[in-house]
């Protein structure tokens, strides 16, 4: 009887077990097929589309909104029901489950995720409407924007406003420093972070500028955008361990951390931040005097009207190469289509409209401070541009700036790199060349594996 | 899974007359009538997934694209490349081990304390339980700003204190014990379990266990434990289970701690700070959900299965000594 109680037991158990493990893989392990459709848009029939968008803040989802009710007007058979504050899981998974809450017209704020969605087929390629409609890509778009929408020639989705990053400073905090102009290289940097940084006790006043790489927009592929270097090579492996560039990035931001105190000293300080898209981002409230951001601060800074006046200028750059000054990182909204979606006539329209529009692209730049994403717009009087903004529109037509790379399996060899970077910051991993190179490998796997 | 019918060897050898073979038929005929939704339920949620997982698992699939057989590649993938594999599995090892007992050790002092009260017992038995109503997400952001180490009030008292704050879950050799402290906290649900079992524990055999003479641990060791050793179990098999699916706290905690919420080019990277949050059940969720990467997903779940399954096997198989007077 014992035995046959806790055989059955055991059985039970292992049901119970089994199910509840498996439960999350029942839904994992399946997925729709379905693709392509048409909808009767064209011919005036009434049509509502779905799009996700990830702007939250209520400017933007304010310029979003007046977007699309420009575009209702234009197209009075299309309604279009946009849903904010979506980040790129969500969308990911939505696309691949499909559904009628699924969205038709999907924008995302991380490029770095082109390379999957071209590559699984989540999104439509573009090419051909492009084509039927007469757009001439490499005449609409900036060389650089029209790179990180597309994948081994899969347009699978087009650039809806760019991002660039350079260098935002306090003014107040630099005259009570005694610094009278932006840094232009990394020692310079590094001095006047020392200089505006004001200890208390164990932890700071006031920090110059948070180096660690979770101090938000300090990530390692902003930084390496001020060295340009390459990240695969022409065998499409990783070249991370061989472009010494990577290494100098690397080596330059530990010696910041050390410089301003240590690791653990920063982190204790960075945890005390509020959230980065909100008034208590650490910039505004003073707790750094310089931060590495998107030109989309402009706009929230203009909003929040913290108490000292504030200025932008480009990230500096290494001391060796002073001559590229006025480079930075870019990187920027894509937006596509569902290849599930059964709309995708009226979806087109709202991308080509949100896209080359512009009017369109010009009135939504200046709303939430954007940079244009065609050339058009980019040159067009219509585009406020005060001196803070215009720092980035040079940024963004600086010959040397540059983005990172798409890859089959989106950023995760960012993610490796990062993952490097905060080893390398706490001084966990103290042999650079060492893990560069197991962290190339590692890169080298995953790709393979993504194939 | 094999069924008894009844029949079995009980007639081997032996011509069962045909009346008898069909009241047979019709016995299991009904028998399976009744078992039919559990049996449907078990196909369809257990089996097929399994043999789901099983196959994916040798695949190369993206959940688009039709799977394509690529042997045991994902499999080597997950144990050789995948960089957060073992400190996942060494981490998910870690909570099992510590968290289960100390969640049993915890919620067991605390049940017997509770059914010592005199006064007020409702009062504490309400306070005891009630964190075990707070939703897991809302429970751990409360923690993370509790315990923020720059602003957070518990190190603001042990600054006070004159005690040493740790970095809680922005340290890797905090983050796992805060973790824990939060699985404490809501200790509620085992509180309640223990409170019942203790409560049944006939109060005879503590007056008889008192006049020979035992003391409190021996009435505790002799009367109380295997008195509710089968509850001891049930609470050790089933926190086993649950911490081998550790997910949200650890990826909200992670999330939270590590200030990336996912703006203009940021990756999230689960197991804030330095890896040592990474629980197996958020590799399925990076690896299918995050990389697409389904094949080597399902590897991470057939091996969750597996420890699972060699986990609660042990405990079982060691009950029979364990568990005094079960029968």
């Amino acid at each position: 009887m014992h035995a046959t109680t806790s055989r059955r037991a055991r059985r039970t158990i292992a049901a119970v077990t089994g199910s509840a493990v498996l439960a999350l893989l029942a839904t994992a392990c399946t997925g729709t097929n379905s693709g392509g459709g048409n909808d009767d848009s064209a011919s005036g029939k009434d049509v509502t589309i779905t799009f996700w968008h990830g702007w939250s803040q209520d400017s933007e989802t304010k310029a979003i909104n007046d977007n699309i009710a420009a575009f209702e007007k234009a197209h009075p058979n299309i309604h279009v029901k946009a849903v904010g504050n979506i980040a790129d899981d969500k969308t990911n998974q939505a696309l691949r489950a499909g559904g009628d809450d699924a969205p038709d017209v999907v924008s995302s704020f991380t490029t770095n995720n082109v390379g999957t969605f071209c590559s699984s087929n989540v999104f439509a390629d573009l090419n051909p409407l492009l084509k039927k409609d007469g757009i001439d890509a490499a005449k609409t778009f900036p060389a650089a924007m029209l790179n990180y929408t597309q994948f081994k020639g899969n347009q699978c989705s087009l650039p809806l406003l760019g991002d660039v990053f350079g260098l935002y400073y306090n003014k107040k905090a630099f005259a009570a420093a005694g610094i009278t102009a932006p840094p232009k290289t990394f020692s310079e940097f590094a001095d006047a972070a020392a200089k505006l940084t004001i200890a208390d006790g164990d932890g700071f006043k006031q920090l110059g500028f948070m180096p660690n790489y979770h101090g938000y927009e300090s990530t390692t592929e902003h930084f390496l955008g001020q060295f340009g270097p390459s990240y695969f090579g022409s065998d499409g492996k990783s070249s991370i361990a061989t472009d010494p560039k990577v290494a100098e990035m690397l080596t330059w931001q530990k010696g910041l951390v050390d410089k301003l105190g240590g690791f653990d000293k920063l982190e204790k300080y960075r945890a005390s931040f509020g959230d980065e898209f909100s008034a208590k981002n650490p910039f505004h409230t003073g707790q750094v005097a310089m931060a590495i951001d998107g030109e989309w601060r402009t706009a929230s800074l203009a909003t929040d009207k913290p108490d000292f006046e504030w200025a932008t200028a480009p990230f500096p750059v290494p001391d060796a190469e002073v001559s590229t000054y006025g480079r930075g990182y870019q990187t920027g909204t894509i937006i596509g289509i569902a290849k599930n979606s059964k709309k995708q006539a009226a979806a087109w329209e709202l991308v080509k409209y949100l896209t080359t529009n512009t009017d369109a692209v010009v009135s939504f730049a200046n709303a939430i401070h954007n940079v244009p994403s065609t050339f058009e717009a980019l040159n067009s009087p219509k585009l406020d541009a005060d001196a803070n903004f215009k720092t980035f529109l040079d940024i963004a037509k600086n010959p040397n700036s540059g983005t990172t790379p798409a890859s089959v399996n989106g950023g995760a060899y960012i993610v490796s790199l990062q993952n490097l970077g905060y080893d390398y910051e706490s001084g966990k991993q103290t042999d650079l060349a060492a893990g560069l190179a197991a962290t190339a490998k590692e890169i080298d796997a995953a790709v393979n594996q993504a194939k | 899974m094999a069924i008894a019918f009844g029949s079995r060897k009980a007639s081997a050898g032996l011509p069962v007359p045909a009346a008898l073979r069909s009241k047979r038929r019709r016995a299991a005929a009904r028998t399976l009538a009744f078992l039919s939704p559990w049996l449907i339920g078990f196909g369809f949620f257990f089996v097929y997934p399994l043999v789901s997982t099983l196959y994916f698992s040798v695949t190369h699939y993206d959940g688009f694209t039709t799977p394509t057989f690529t042997g045991l590649k994902n499999w080597s993938y997950v144990f050789n490349d995948y960089p957060f594999f073992w400190q996942g599995l060494r981490n998910t090892l870690w909570l099992v081990v510590v968290m289960v007992s100390l969640r049993v050790v915890f919620g067991l002092g605390i049940g017997m304390l509770i059914t010592k009260v005199k006064t007020g017992a409702g009062l504490f038995r309400t306070f005891f339980y009630l964190p075990y109503l707070a939703p897991p997400v809302a429970a751990t952001m409360a923690f993370a700003f509790l315990l923020n180490p720059g602003t957070g009030p518990v190190n603001q008292l042990l600054g006070d204190l004159g005690l040493p704050a740790p970095g809680w879950f922005t340290d890797p050799s905090w983050s796992k014990p805060a973790l824990t402290m939060l699985a404490m906290w809501g200790i509620g649900d085992l509180m309640v379990i223990f409170m019942a079992a203790l409560l049944d524990v006939p109060k005879e055999q503590y007056e008889a266990a008192e006049l020979d003479g035992a003391g409190p641990f021996q009435r505790f060791r002799y009367v109380t434990f295997p008195n509710i050793s089968p509850i001891v179990m049930f609470a050790v098999v089933t926190g086993v289970i649950q911490t081998m699916q550790y997910y949200t706290q650890a990826i909200v905690a992670g999330k939270v701690a590590s200030g990336v919420i996912g703006g203009s080019g940021q990756q999230f990277e689960p197991g804030y700070p330095q890896g040592s949050t990474w629980t197996l059940p958020q590799m399925v969720y990076n690896l299918g959900f995050q990389r697409f990467d389904y094949g080597s997903a399902c590897v991470i779940a057939l091996i969750l299965f597996a420890i699972s399954m060699a986990f609660t096997s042990i405990l079982l198989r060691r009950k029979s000594g364990f568990m005094a007077n079960e029968d």
